[in-house]
């Protein structure tokens, strides 16, 4: 009898294992696509980033429950899971790149930067250099997310603190700001050096303007140019309800890719992309009535999606291991919209985009679903009841795409072979 | 006699008194759709680490209505701590509702989806604006 339980035992955990791998950690993906749970419970993993000797590192929100807010994890036995899980950091933030031996971490405020050893392991976690310090992160759009280029240079979004630059913030009635004051010191990317101590925004460059909040960023190495994707903004119907019905805030405006050379203004907040008329158009706040067109100084987007779906991550492919179509094009991480309520919430998605000689090359699609673990008539009707919220993107040495979740703290593995 | 007479009286008015009172919730419902639905969500739930959840806020049950009646006359911008998570958002102010329509929007929030708290009174609310003036 005793046998015969641990034998059932036995088979149940076998069976479970089988199940876990067959079922792809709950992911619907492309045929010949297959998903692990690298990892799970770490935390709020907001943005992740890995090393070419495969160690993932995770950037949390908030100090998980060990206290800890930069996960360490490496998955020693090569089996798609991660076994050594450690962490250190007080602060919460969101953005987190690897570039050399360098490890670059964010808090609201600041950029600091750790030294990894040759195990991939940081040795002082306890006084990092201080790269950059002192930006502006007043509550809305506060998160920091960081990129570099190949000469050094590192890239920070500072987020405007506010939905469209009015006199009273989220007031309906309250008028847009002309010119807004806003832009100065946020609402765009600001260009640092990756080395130098101590930076403040003098030591730094307004890169690019104009943009609301910017969570996913990416440096595409075959334009050699910066990649960014805009949070468009909130509560048009709210404001403007002659304007705007539901439906139509739920539609509008469309959340954008931009290529982003220097000196480039994306538009915000004087104008909005509507991807029904293809156009830019001049925001309520400033005049606009839905038809309008304004930013005649702004650029267009490279690509646009639904409304709300607060693009987080942004990553250009560059590994062997996916099929053709995917090299060099865009994963997008959509965390998931709230402002299209009381219409069903879109997002919780990983999108892509294919690119050829740095230009879209076809239509986005739906690459990774089924994160949140609500489908049918239990879809997304509250972001609080998604299992998963995708947050960040990264590339594996041997060209997997790992997601992080900061809902459930779970990161996810996706490999592909014939 | 007198004891049915007591009884009907007894019904009368206990039946209005909940008839008002649902009444006041459909009319809270209706302030709620329109007013607060889009960032505090259908099921009350808000949005995490953005739109503060009502449905089981420990302040939304709570007892400082006065705090309540502020927070939407007025809206609010500060980083919210509520029970042991920060929401970022501004919320909008809605100086254009009466003070019976903060009442019963009130009631509804305290009494929808999880939440069990007591009604809000006009009078509540009128004293609650007398405070913060």
């Amino acid at each position: 009898m005793k046998n015969l339980k641990i034998v059932l035992g036995f088979a149940f955990i076998a069976v479970s294992f089988a199940v876990n791998a067959q079922d792809n950690a709950g992911l619907k993906l492309p045929n010949g696509f297959k998903a692990t749970l690298f990892a799970n419970g770490i935390g709020s993993a907001r943005h992740i980033a890995i090393t070419p000797n495969g160690v993932l590192f995770a950037k949390l929100m908030y100090p998980n429950k060990g206290g800890n807010s930069i996960i360490r994890m490496e998955d020693k036995n090569n089996d798609g899971i991660a076994d050594e899980v450690s962490g250190w950091g007080k602060y919460g933030g969101t953005g987190i790149f690897i570039k050399g031996k360098n490890l670059y971490a964010t808090s609201d405020n600041d950029v600091f930067m750790y030294q990894l050893n040759d195990k991939d392991e940081v040795e002082n976690t306890a006084s990092p250099k201080t790269i950059v310090k002192g930006l502006i992160a007043r509550n809305q759009h506060a998160s920091k997310s960081i990129t570099l280029d190949g000469q050094g240079n590192i890239y920070v979004n500072i987020g405007a603190y506010s939905n469209a630059c009015q006199e009273k913030d989220r007031m309906p009635g309250s008028k847009g700001m002309m010119p807004c004051p806003i832009l100065d010191s946020a609402g765009g990317i600001w260009k640092f050096d990756g080395q130098k101590e101590n930076q403040v925004y003098g030591d730094g460059k307004r890169y690019a303007t104009g943009l609301r909040n910017v969570v996913g960023l990416d440096w595409n190495k075959q334009t050699n140019s910066l990649f960014v994707m805009q949070h468009g903004r909130d509560q048009l119907n709210s404001f403007y309800p002659t304007l705007y019905n539901d439906a139509q805030n739920a539609e509008l405006p469309a959340e954008t890719m931009y290529e982003m050379h220097e000196g480039d203004n994306a538009g915000w907040p004087y104008i909005y992309y509507d991807p029904y008329q293809k156009k830019k158009i001049l925001s309520p706040e400033y005049g606009g009535d839905g038809k309008k067109e304004g930013g005649e100084n702004a650029i267009d987007p490279t690509v646009f999606f639904p409304a709300h779906m607060a693009p987080n991550a942004l990553l250009f492919y560059t590994g062997n291991q996916f099929p053709e179509k995917y090299k060099n094009g865009a994963f997008i991480a959509f965390h998931g919209s709230w402002n299209r309520a009381p219409l069903p919430q879109e997002g919780y998605f990983v999108a892509f985009v294919p690119f050829k000689n740095g230009k879209p090359s076809g239509a986005w699609e739906i690459f990774a679903n089924g994160f949140s673990g609500l489908t049918g008539e239990d879809k997304v009707t509250n972001p609080r009841k998604a299992k998963a919220r995708p947050c960040g993107l990264a590339q594996g040495p041997d060209g997997s795409l790992y997601v992080s979740d900061d809902s459930n703290g779970s990161i996810f593995k996706i490999s592909y072979s014939k | 006699m007198h004891y049915i007479k007591f009884l009907a009286v007894f019904f009368l008015i206990v039946g209005i008194k909940t008839n008002l009172s649902a009444q006041d919730l459909l009319k809270g419902k209706k302030i709620y759709e329109t007013r607060c639905l889009v960032c505090h969500q259908a099921d009350g739930g808000g949005v995490p680490n953005m739109n503060a959840p009502l449905d089981g806020a420990s302040n939304v049950v709570g007892k400082d209505i006065a705090r309540m009646v502020r927070i939407i006359k007025k809206g609010y911008n500060e980083k919210v701590a509520l029970d042991g998570f920060y929401y970022s958002n501004a919320m909008t102010a809605n100086p254009d509702l009466s003070d019976e329509d903060i009442a019963n929007v009130l009631t509804y929030i305290r009494g929808s989806w999880s939440n069990k708290a007591g009604k809000v009174s006009l009078a509540q609310v009128k004293a609650a604006k007398s405070k913060s003036h």
